[in-house]
């Protein structure tokens, strides 16, 4: 059996102008298999998926693509092709109808009818459950999907796939945006979806997932076809080599400082909720922050890291008890720009949304919190401003031709540079990342941590919120753990465990399950 | 050359024509006419009507780049423009017409009314003021959608033109009113103007040139900037050579160029204007940017306000009354030359210059086309079509792009 391949992928080149995106590409996917994809930020995986959901039609690369043994080619346009022979992706940004029902979503363009154009709800609705039943996918079939949680959502999206007869599913970055409870579940489903015998194809950011859940591994770097193997015969360190081409030594660099007095302190900090009236989302957070330090924030989702770093920065309302010291000091932020008048900056946890305006340029991104030292009444000094701009973009090795690029055109960790180059220049004496190095590659992850080195070496202070628990751990000085709005625990470096680490951010809905 | 450097050459050309595809819309569109009208279109005469009659909704499309450039939009400009219109009516006719005689009693009559056109000048543009801090304070701090506030305005201020004309025109206004709009700046003055703007150009492009290299900066051959100000100077003379040949500059494009300068200039360089097209580019980022997005919101509004009280004042004279639909349609035309501009409704990108060019355009458009002598419903057919037009322009070439 081992030859029973659902896709096979032979000699695919795809060019774009000046650029080869995918060069010669060839590799099997095996029926029934979960088939992990690899690689850096611009190695080619979403072009492959894209030539794959016929985006990129037949015409526009060469190289031949099967499917269960038959050539498939898209025409121009025709989308829909690709999910009628069977392929079927759940792209990572979700391409749901917030405000549909469940049914109504897994069914949108398919919905049954009679008398001509009249919809069959309960035709519609049975299916729905028949096939959340079948895959043991647990969904309220009509709940509006606005309503339920991403990593429910993804179910949805799944589901609809798996509704279109899907032979091979792929799920691109499926878990960029859920918590570690949602991930399992969705890897429980895959494990179900693989023993009714669905082909999966995952591509993701996170190499320990490809060991939890992938058979196979397939390597993709600069366009190139590096390996296919089977995920037991390799290991994360084996991966990041071929991923990047060279042996990564360390990956996170270590630093040597020398950690002072605590400068910025949070006391009995309570946050209620400005849309709800009674919704607590944050109580008895206490931590303070010594100068030198990197204070990582790990928590699920949900727990209320985002909450507390943006509330911190003034910007989460005025519902706000607690006491906030800075240098011994007792002081108030109402508003980003009190926080800022502190020396206080957040580089922000969605880069696209949150910190940079993606079509202007990377000088007018860079300088645009630090203005009001550029200019005057009628006045901007404009080549002051580019002087010193440019010299952050140096020191942080933004790659780009010059500063007046948009922003836009940057990839994510050179992006990510930008947002934190404009908080630099605001001279701030305590920093908080919010997850700064989501979705950028293992080389810009490593430059970013040696920039966080070099930040607490001059005595500036780190909270670094993160989603990866390896990255907690190897960046930080001590570690908050938070759950429910809630910090659950406080540990030092030396006795921090990931699953130390675990317990605690899971630790409420345990106490609760025990109570209840 | 090489083949390489021919598509270099080539991106290069199809690159600048993007940039000035406005430029060349326009004209192409006064070839046209030039051509239907026998060159009856491009006479020093019809030029000087036709950036006059740009003019009232140049000065409003100055005001609106702003407004959709924060991702706004203000439908209310007609109605303000003509409710302030029959305020400046109403003010030179029934009010100061009697007072200045009182106050003023040792003027003659010119000087009075002089004075009584300064007084409603001040009158109505505080009047506009107050009109923009009420839509600026309901859209930034209260939150109330821009298209909503605007759209209830719209009703509000052309009741308020019904209210103050009682239905009826309201004239004679006062000469010197009139000739702001209707006036000419006479011949030697305006080659003064010509050599002042020459003057400054190239004041302007060697001092830009001294500051960066103070910096350090890498600065372009001296003949490339010697040769950008020779071309904006070489246009600007050209024009006033050709307005000379008439009756001399128009006033009312005199002030437009001036707040248009003015308003081009604060756009880009100052902290207002980065904000304003930081908070259209990303509200949030803008945010938590420590930017006070509120306070830019509200003075953008306020600075339409303004500048409908502007074109109000100029409207009034160059009808010489205040007028019941004065103003009526306005907003239509000023969006329109803001999008024909290039300015995207989805904010965070647009430019004054482009708008004016805009708003020329549209001019040419009636101004030809009543040359012509055709039907006034075809005005309204092929300015509605230019407008579609010009958005699927910015459409595919935003589709290009991604």
């Amino acid at each position: 059996m081992s030859d029973d391949f659902i896709l096979e992928i032979e000699n695919v080149t795809k060019e774009f102008p000046g650029v080869v995106a995918l060069s010669d590409v060839s590799f099997n996917v095996k029926r029934g298999e979960i088939h992990g994809i690899c690689g850096e930020n611009g190695a080619g995986k979403s072009t492959l998926m894209k030539i794959l959901s016929g985006v990129y039609p037949h015409e526009t690369y060469t190289g031949k693509i099967m499917l269960d043994g038959k050539m498939i080619s898209f025409e121009k346009g025709a989308i829909r092709q690709a999910i009628e022979s069977g392929i079927s992706i759940v792209y990572q940004e979700l391409a749901l109808n917030p405000f549909s029902t469940v049914g109504e979503n897994i069914f949108l363009g398919r919905e049954p009818v009679r008398f001509g154009d009249v919809i069959n709800w309960n035709d519609l609705y049975g299916r729905t459950k028949e096939l959340l039943k079948t895959y043991g996918l647990e969904i309220p079939f009509g709940e509006t999907v606005g309503n339920l949680g991403v990593g429910k959502q993804q179910m949805v999206e799944i589901a609809k796939s798996l509704s279109e007869e899907a032979k091979v599913l792929i799920l691109d970055e499926p878990t960029s945006a859920l918590n570690e409870f949602e991930v399992n579940t969705l890897h429980a489903i895959l494990r179900t979806l693989k023993e009714k015998g669905v082909t999966c194809v995952y591509i993701s950011h996170k190499l320990e997932e490809f060991f939890q859940i992938t058979d196979t591994v397939t390597v993709l770097r600069d366009g190139q076809h590096v390996a296919t193997l089977p995920t037991a015969e390799t290991d994360t360190d084996k991966l990041i080599a071929m991923m990047v081409g060279r042996e990564m030594t360390e990956r996170f660099p270590s630093r040597k400082v020398e950690i002072g007095e605590p400068v910025f302190t949070v006391k009995d900090y309570k946050v209620m909720s400005t849309e709800f009236m009674d919704k607590t989302l944050l109580q008895d957070v206490s931590f303070d922050l010594k100068k030198g330090e990197i204070l990582g924030i790990a928590g699920l989702m949900g727990s209320g890291r985002t909450e507390l770093v943006t509330s911190l920065f003034g910007e989460m309302g005025k519902q706000v008890a607690g006491t906030i010291t800075l240098n011994g000091k007792e002081i108030n932020i109402n508003s980003a720009r009190d926080a800022m008048n502190h020396n206080i900056g957040l580089v922000p946890e969605d880069r696209k949304t949150l910190g940079l305006i993606l079509e202007q340029s990377i000088l007018k991104n860079i300088s645009l919190p630090s203005m009001d030292r550029f200019s005057g009444f009628m006045h901007i000094d404009k080549n002051k401003e580019l002087d010193e701009s440019r010299k952050f973009a140096k020191s942080l090795r933004i790659k780009t031709p010059n500063l007046l690029v948009p922003a836009e055109k940057l990839s994510g960790g050179n992006q990510q540079k930008v947002v934190i180059s404009k908080w630099l220049m605001t001279n701030p004496d305590v920093l908080i990342l919010d997850d700064p190095t989501r979705g950028i590659d293992v080389g810009a992850k490593y430059e970013i941590y040696k920039l966080m080195n070099d930040l607490v070496e001059r005595g500036v202070s780190i909270i670094m919120i993160s989603s990866e628990l390896e990255e907690v751990l190897g960046m930080s000085d001590r570690i908050m753990v938070m759950c429910e709005g809630h910090s659950t625990g406080i540990l030092d470096i030396k006795e921090a465990t990931q699953e130390k680490i675990m317990a605690l951010a899971t630790a409420a809905a345990q106490d609760e399950k025990e109570t209840s | 050359m090489t083949t390489e450097q021919n598509s270099a050459l080539l991106k290069k050309v199809k690159h600048g024509l993007k940039d000035y595809t406005v430029l060349i819309a326009l004209g192409l569109i006064w070839i046209l006419f030039s051509i239907l009208t026998n060159g009856i279109f491009l006479k020093p005469r019809n030029i000087s009507n036709l950036f006059r009659q740009a003019s009232i909704i140049s000065f409003l499309a100055t005001g609106m780049v702003l407004v959709i450039v924060l991702g706004n939009i203000d439908l209310s400009v007609g109605s303000v423009v003509g409710f302030l219109s029959a305020v400046t009516a109403f003010l030179q006719v029934k009010v100061f017409y009697d007072l200045m005689p009182r106050i003023f009693p040792a003027m003659t009559a010119t000087g009075q009314g002089i004075m009584s056109t300064i007084f409603t000048i001040i009158v109505v543009l505080l009047l506009a003021v107050v009109i923009g801090v009420w839509q600026g304070s309901l859209i930034a701090y209260l939150k109330i959608p821009a298209f909503i506030v605007t759209l209830g305005g719209m009703q509000l201020f052309r009741g308020g033109v019904l209210g103050v004309t009682q239905g009826k025109t309201i004239s004679p206004v006062d000469s010197s009113l009139v000739s702001i709009a209707q006036g000419y700046v006479s011949k030697p003055l305006g080659w003064i103007i010509a050599i002042a703007v020459v003057g400054v150009i190239f004041f302007t492009t060697i001092l830009g040139r001294n500051q960066k290299k103070s910096y350090g900066f890498e600065i372009p051959m001296m003949w490339k900037d010697l040769l950008k100000a020779s071309v904006i100077s070489g246009i600007v003379v050209i024009y006033i050579m050709i307005m000379n040949d008439y009756r001399g500059i128009q006033i009312p494009v005199l002030i437009l160029a001036g707040i248009a300068l003015l308003i081009s200039y604060i756009s880009t360089n100052t902290r207002f204007g980065r904000y304003a097209y930081a908070v259209g580019g990303n509200l949030e980022a803008t945010r938590l940017s420590g930017i006070n997005i509120k306070k830019t919101i509200f003075l953008v509004h306020v600075l339409m306000g303004v500048l409908s009280g502007v074109a109000g004042i100029i409207l009034t004279g160059y009808v010489a009354a205040g007028t019941v639909n004065a103003g009526q349609n306005y907003e239509l035309d000023t969006i329109a030359s803001c999008v024909i501009g290039g300015t995207s409704l989805m904010g965070g990108k647009g430019t004054i210059i482009g708008a004016m060019i805009g708003s020329l355009i549209m001019a040419s458009i009636v101004n030809g086309m009543s040359v012509m002598n055709m039907e006034i419903f075809w005005q309204y057919v092929v300015k509605g079509l230019v407008l579609i037009v010009a958005v699927y322009i910015d459409v595919i070439s935003n589709k290009q792009k991604s």
